[in-house]
């Protein structure tokens, strides 16, 4: 078996893997006013991290990254189901949102938005069945 | 003036009229060669030719309909199709394309 060369790949991953991240925090951020969301935020942060595994290897990228995607998803449901139920607590229904305006010392004054929160768990819950249903198709020995 | 934004609006829309089809007969080659082609290669780098004069109609589409919310399409584009187009070349170069160790 000869060994390949894969140091035009590396190099290209190691400068893009960020790119493709920032890219998803952006989507992740700006999907109240303009096309992106928690959906297609958590997609981007897969493909970035299926760019890693493609170009590394699995048991590299996991000394990288030493998360179990599985356990993403239960946290990204919990995060987006307690949202929901953290209406409770002002007498209001089942997820019915709120906003406000907060001063901070760097970025001026910001909306903030609780649909924020949820939209955090969708991200949580897309990226962690996104790299699930990958690495198990990718595994097999 | 008037005259002047009204001969700029006919220009862009004849030049966007020029720049469609000329990407339509070059998607319509691409796809020849993605069918007819004679090894798996070729047919990966037609399918990376059509990706990218896909980004530039999504482009042609944002100036047509005018709107600056396509931006983000286009960069997805490139991006998907750059992941796909690595997919490709390592399942062609080593029969897998996630490996277990690289060592």
């Amino acid at each position: 078996m000869y060994k390949p060369n894969d140091l035009i790949l590396r190099t290209t991953t190691s400068l893009i893997a960020f790119i493709l991240l920032g890219f998803a925090i952006y989507l992740l951020l700006a999907g109240h006013n303009s096309p992106g969301g928690g959906f297609v935020g958590g997609l981007m942060t897969a493909s970035a991290f299926v760019l890693m595994y493609m170009s590394y290897g699995i048991e590299t990228v996991k000394k990288i990254l030493p998360i179990n995607f599985r356990t993403l998803i239960p946290i990204g449901l919990l995060i987006a189901v307690v949202t929901g139920v953290g209406s409770f607590a002002f007498n209001e229904p089942f997820l019915s949102h709120t906003f406000g305006y907060f001063t901070f010392p760097l970025f001026g004054e910001i909306e903030l938005a609780t649909a924020m929160l949820f939209d955090i768990g969708v991200y949580v819950t897309v990226l962690g069945v996104t790299m699930t249903i990958i690495l198990t198709i990718a595994n097999d020995q | 003036m008037n005259d002047l934004l009204e001969l700029t609006k006919q220009l862009i829309e004849i030049t966007i009229v020029i720049c469609v089809i000329g990407i339509s007969i070059s998607l319509l080659l691409l796809l020849y060669r993605a069918l007819v082609g004679p090894s798996n290669a070729d047919r990966a780098v037609a399918l990376d030719g059509i990706g990218i004069n896909l980004m530039g109609l999504a482009a042609l589409l944002a100036i047509i309909i005018v709107t600056t919310k396509l931006n983000d399409v286009i960069l997805l584009i490139g991006i998907l199709l750059f992941l796909g187009t690595i997919a490709i070349a390592k399942f062609l170069e080593k029969g897998v394309i996630i490996d277990r160790n690289m060592d």
